[in-house]
């Protein structure tokens, strides 16, 4: 057995297990500082052990690792160490510097990696879990505040749900095609003119359960809620690496074993993906919280990935990949922003609270105003990349009605993002903000250079992408 | 070879199933009173996919589901586990888990 295929799992979770035997032995004060630089440490080695591992299936086919699932893991790693290095100088500020913290958020990649790299469905359901349950805890780690804990509970409640619908999915599909491996279910789809209905039913569940995690519409309930409540850094973790690993889970089982009958599922997806686009622009406009207004942006940006899965081509799936890629350095840019909004050491959240920024932090309000501006799609920023690639390639699958109302929303959803610039630039000021923590300056700086700079890394990014998808599509 | 999934066929074991995931889907959203009910809604949940794995897995005689059902037993406790802690912290909070209460945040 290759049991070399895993060993970026398996040295992630080990040194999970090393981090907390670190934590415990150490002094209360400083065991949360030492073990992000460890948690930071480890997911940079193993950021480098994936892009090192060899390609195949191993464990009797519960794990694949091929291009597709480097490439989601390295963006997971990404996100996750990003939302940690915001999470340095914020924990402390919030008193939730708990060398718990880091180790959770580790434990909730290494779930997403499993996910990226699942071949069967229960190392799909297992990853899924790993990383949700991580996640459950972190929304409510701020505990003695009522808001993380109603976040929490609201996100348990609502997450368990979702992931009940899913197990029940992949039960109907073992039970219909025999097996709970990829190859296995893709050759009993294949094989079958007229699907039986059980299959078509847990099909619908596992991809209802997916798009709850996506917070697709119209499963979405939960974002806003669980965006506003949770702890600043918990929440920019959570937009990013689990999104990412539900999008790989999503393309690897719906370009493989069900690729197969693509137009039976795929009005579905034109229609979640069409529903969230339209809901993200529109329900965003009259919110006066950033971060609810985050949790619909992020509505939005799922349902345009999402484009690129409903033309179920590789070309689609470079779309998605390329259109994750500039969500997750943005968003986490975005995210720097917020968390650095502090008066007098509270944490403040409202949008008019960044009035008068551009004149007291001309550097935070600059990259705000980049960030915004990618994530509206002007080019020639991050943004505007990602959403030409799936539009296109939308146009390209003759989805020319998803492609059109795509462009609408993003023009709706550009005013959101613009008022805030304005808010910014022209209103009367209001009290000026706390100076940021230098981990955020240094995250907020990196983000700002990436998506000003993306034009020069969308060649190898592209071509990476394009790799990714070609090994879905073999 | 007389086992009971033979004699009685596999209609009964998903139908048993089918109305526990009814049980705990309308035990989730009809309920407002109690938090502690929702966990148990959950629980149904799960095992209503457990009893199909089990099912499943003796009518096709492939092992794989039996597995996938310790693997979802595991998970359930940890999610319960997960959960009474969340509800203990909201209680601390709030001194209370009535369902209705859970509205600080809205919009």
């Amino acid at each position: 057995m290759n049991w070399t295929l895993a060993l970026p799992e398996i040295v992630l979770a080990l040194s999970g297990l090393v981090i907390l035997l670190a934590g415990v032995m150490q002094k209360r004060g400083q065991a949360f500082f030492s073990c992000t630089m460890m948690t930071l440490f480890a997911l940079v080695v193993t950021a480098a052990l994936v892009v090192l591992s060899p390609d195949g299936t191993g464990y009797s086919h519960v794990f694949i690792n091929d291009g597709f699932a480097r490439f989601m893991k390295v963006l997971a790693l990404a996100g996750a160490a990003l939302s940690l290095v915001l999470g340095i100088g914020y924990a402390r500020e919030m008193e939730i510097d708990k060398f718990e913290f880091p180790v959770l958020v580790l434990f909730s990649t290494l779930g997403a990696m499993i996910m990226a790299s699942s071949g069967n469905l229960m190392t799909l359901f297992v990853g899924l879990e790993l990383s949700s349950l991580s996640i459950y805890i972190l929304c409510a780690f701020a505990r003695d505040q009522v808001t993380a804990a109603e976040a929490g509970l609201k996100y348990f409640v609502l997450g368990s749900l979702a992931s009940g619908i899913l197990l029940y999915g992949i039960s109907l599909a073992y039970g219909f095609a025999g097996t709970l491996d990829y190859a296995g279910l893709q050759q009993a789809v294949r094989g079958s003119a007229v699907l039986p209905a059980g299959l078509m039913v847990g099909i619908v569940f596992v991809l209802v359960g997916l798009c709850f995690k996506l917070s697709m519409v119209p499963f979405h309930m939960w974002t806003p809620d669980v965006y506003q409540g949770a702890p600043t850094s918990v929440t920019a973790y959570m937009a990013g690496a689990p999104k990412i690993a539900a999008f790989a889970v999503l393309l690897r089982v719906m370009a493989g074993p069900f690729g197969s009958m693509a137009h039976q599922w795929q009005l579905l997806i034109e229609v979640v993906s069409a529903a969230s686009m339209v809901f993200g622009a529109l329900a965003a406009i009259p919110q006066g919280n950033i971060k609810r207004l985050m949790a619909y942006s992020s509505i939005g940006h799922m349902g345009y990935a999402m484009i690129g899965l409903a033309a179920g081509t590789a070309e689609g799936t470079r779309g998605t990949l390329v259109y994750l890629v500039t969500y997750l350095f943005m968003n986490v840019g975005a995210f720097a922003g917020i968390v650095a909004m502090r008066r007098k050491g509270r944490a403040v959240s409202r949008i008019s609270d960044l009035a008068g920024l551009g004149r007291s932090d001309p550097g935070m309000a600059l990259a705000m105003a980049v960030f915004m501006f990618s994530m509206a799609g002007a080019p020639p920023l991050a943004g505007f990349f990602g959403k030409l690639m799936v539009f296109y390639a939308a146009i390209n699958a003759q989805l020319y009605g998803l492609a059109a109302i795509g462009i609408i929303s993003s023009v709706i959803g550009a005013y959101y993002y613009i008022r805030i610039v304005k808010i910014m630039f022209f209103d009367a000021a209001a009290p000026a903000l706390d100076r940021a923590p230098v981990s955020v300056s240094f995250v907020s700086v990196g983000m700002g250079l990436v998506t000003v700079f993306f034009i020069v890394a969308l060649g190898p990014v592209a071509t990476a992408a394009q790799a990714a998808a070609a090994a879905l599509f073999r | 070879m007389n086992s009971p999934i033979e004699a009685i066929g596999l209609a009964p074991y998903l139908s048993i199933g089918a109305i526990l995931l009814v049980l705990g889907v309308f035990g989730i959203f009809l309920n407002r009173k109690n938090v502690i009910i929702i966990l148990m809604s959950i629980e149904l949940i799960l095992l209503s996919a457990n009893i199909n794995f089990v099912a499943f897995s003796a009518a096709t005689g492939d092992l794989s589901g039996q597995v996938m059902t310790l693997f979802v037993l595991t998970i359930a406790a940890a999610e319960s586990a997960i959960g009474l802690a969340i509800v203990t912290v909201y209680f601390r909070n709030r001194g209370s888990i009535e369902v209705d209460d859970i509205t600080m945040m809205k919009g």
